[in-house]
């Protein structure tokens, strides 16, 4: 390999690794407030993939993609409502149960409304565009993911340790009863924090999506595993740790696939959560598990 | 009327009972204590006013209105604020914050910002510690911070479950003197208590709660003296 090529690979990989990031958070919010592994969370993101395609179908992105985000967490919110709220005093196995019926839920769903035939995702022009810096050229999305991922996690951390609501999220994650007693309203703080998840899906999804050709049922699947990987890599419940597994996720897929090991990729992530799940059970840099009674 | 009245309440654990039929009142001003042994039910007393249990069968008033069966939220609403038995701070939070998401329903600034100054003043060693993570302190500063905390939701009613729990006897008398100073300025306390020898002293009144029946109430000074309540509660400490 070339200099330029690895720099063009690191380039494609922290792009990757951006937009599983923002996947990767929702898993890890969702985790740290209701212990719950939201395996809808991925097909969140695959239908956030087909609303992109029937709204730039009809309007301009410009208006497609705020439409599409509020759309992705319209979706997010009412699953949580339907199929998660109810549960809320029965066992975690549960409502881990319940998050798989709505995963299958939504792709069967996807199959039956849009057919298992790979829809054609929409070009957003300026994202596609092509810029040469030096010998290294790369679309937008290339150089946008990574700054976007960065600024929106800037954004969220600010909001969970130095806002009212982030203090709220915090003490609902550490104790519903207690959190209760101070005046707060359970309900109220998961449904931001789905909020959040979808908002965060929504566009990692045009990120993901752009830099390829199409959308299925079952798109939301691998991405999606891959996220919560990253998320436990990291540390579930962890926002900064999402973000760093999303990113070492991204770049080694990235090379493995360069390498010409590409079969091996997929095989590769599930072995680092093996070996996470062995040696680092928090994550890279997850807290220590705290006595959550 | 009574500021808080508790009539026949009853509350079921699945096919446990819990609460049989207990009925008590708080007047304003008062420091009512409820003691009795472990298990009796003195909990379950307090999250059922607090809504975090529902009651199976009777009525809790509110300045004459029926407050069973609303969200603990709208129970705080009202100036109705539980210490939970073991503090529960938020051992994630600073001690700072900890003070701040008391006044979680509060809108003024100012007087927040004023009120965490007055908890710095009652508990020192919290401005001290101010910045620290709250699981870090002492269990004696801990509940402290659960006091302090409630107070900043300026409860009209107090309610606290054995505050005195676990704790050295130096800070317990510390504890006991701080209920003292918030009901001389203002705040009802219903207070819940294993160590019935020290609730005793400071109520106006008390119940004997076995097994989830009222078994005996009186002025706290009267059950202090009297012979079986000082076999069954105080042991020898009483003399
Ligand atoms: N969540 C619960 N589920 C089942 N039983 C409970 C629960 N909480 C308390 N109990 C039972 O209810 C009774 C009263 O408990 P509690 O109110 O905690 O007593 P106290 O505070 O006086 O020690 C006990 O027999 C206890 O075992
Ligand atoms: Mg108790």
């Amino acid at each position: 390999m070339t200099s330029t090529t690895i720099i063009q690979h690191i380039l494609t990989g922290i792009s990757l690794g951006g937009a599983y990031a923002l996947i990767a958070i929702g898993y890890t919010l969702v985790y740290g407030i209701l212990l719950l592994i939201n395996f809808a969370h991925s097909d969140i993101f695959m239908m956030a993939g087909y609303f992109m395609v029937f709204a730039m179908a009809v309007m301009p992105w410009p208006i497609a993609i705020p439409l599409v985000i509020a759309v992705t967490i319209f979706l997010g919110v009412v699953i949580e409502k339907a199929a998660y709220k109810p549960l809320r005093a029965a066992p975690r196995m549960s409502i881990m149960i319940s998050s798989i019926g709505v995963s299958y839920l939504l792709q069967n769903l996807a199959t039956y409304l849009f057919s298992a035939l790979p829809k054609g995702y929409p070009t957003i022009s300026p994202l596609k565009r092509v810029f040469q810096i030096g010998s290294v050229s790369a679309s937008l999305v290339t150089f946008l993911t990574p700054v976007l991922t960065l600024i929106l996690v800037f954004i969220l951390m600010y909001l969970i340790n130095h806002t009212k609501l982030g203090m709220a999220m915090r003490a609902v994650s550490k104790d519903y009863d207690t959190a209760k007693l101070m005046g707060i309203k359970i309900n109220q703080i998961i449904s931001v924090t789905f909020v959040i998840g979808s908002a965060m899906a929504a566009i990692g999804s045009i990120l993901y999506f752009t830099d390829r050709m199409s959308v299925t049922p079952f798109s939301g699947t691998l991405p999606g595993l891959k996220c919560f990987v990253a998320a436990v890599l990291g540390g579930i419940g962890s926002v900064p740790g999402a973000v760093l597994g999303g990113f070492i996720i991204g770049i080694s897929e990235t090379f493995l696939t360069a390498m010409g090991y590409s079969t091996y990729s997929d095989a590769f992530t599930f072995l680092l959560l093996i070996l996470i799940l062995i040696f680092r059970p928090t994550g890279l840099i997850g807290e220590t598990v705290t006595d959550k009674v | 009327m009574s500021l808080l009245e508790i009539e026949n309440l009853s509350v079921h654990y699945g096919g446990i009972e819990a609460l049989k039929n207990i009925s008590f009142t708080v007047n304003a001003g008062e420091i009512v204590t409820l003691i009795g042994a472990n298990g009796a039910g003195k909990s379950t007393t307090l999250k059922s006013i607090s809504g975090l249990v529902s009651a199976s069968g009777g009525t809790i008033k509110h300045n004459g209105e029926i407050i069973s069966g609303l969200d603990t939220q709208q129970i705080v609403e009202r100036g109705i604020v539980l210490v939970p038995e073991g503090r529960k701070v938020f051992s994630n939070l600073s001690v700072l914050e900890n003070l701040k998401i008391g006044a979680y329903l509060r809108h003024d600034h100012a007087g927040v910002a004023a009120d965490i100054e007055r908890m710095y003043d009652l508990f020192p060693r919290l401005k001290e510690r101010h910045w620290q993570m709250a699981g870090t302190l002492s269990g004696g500063e801990q509940q402290m911070l659960a006091v302090g905390r409630a107070l900043m939701a300026k409860p009209q009613i107090l309610m606290m479950d054995e505050p005195s729990l676990g704790l050295a006897p130096l800070i317990v008398r510390d504890i006991f003197s701080i209920i003292r100073k918030i009901n001389e300025q203002g705040t009802t306390v219903l207070l819940i208590e294993q160590n019935a020898n020290a609730a005793l002293k400071v109520a106006d009144r008390g119940y004997v709660l076995v097994t989830g029946e009222v078994m005996m109430s009186g002025a706290g000074h009267d059950l202090l003296t009297d012979k079986s309540v000082q076999d069954a509660y105080l042991g020898t400490s009483a003399h």
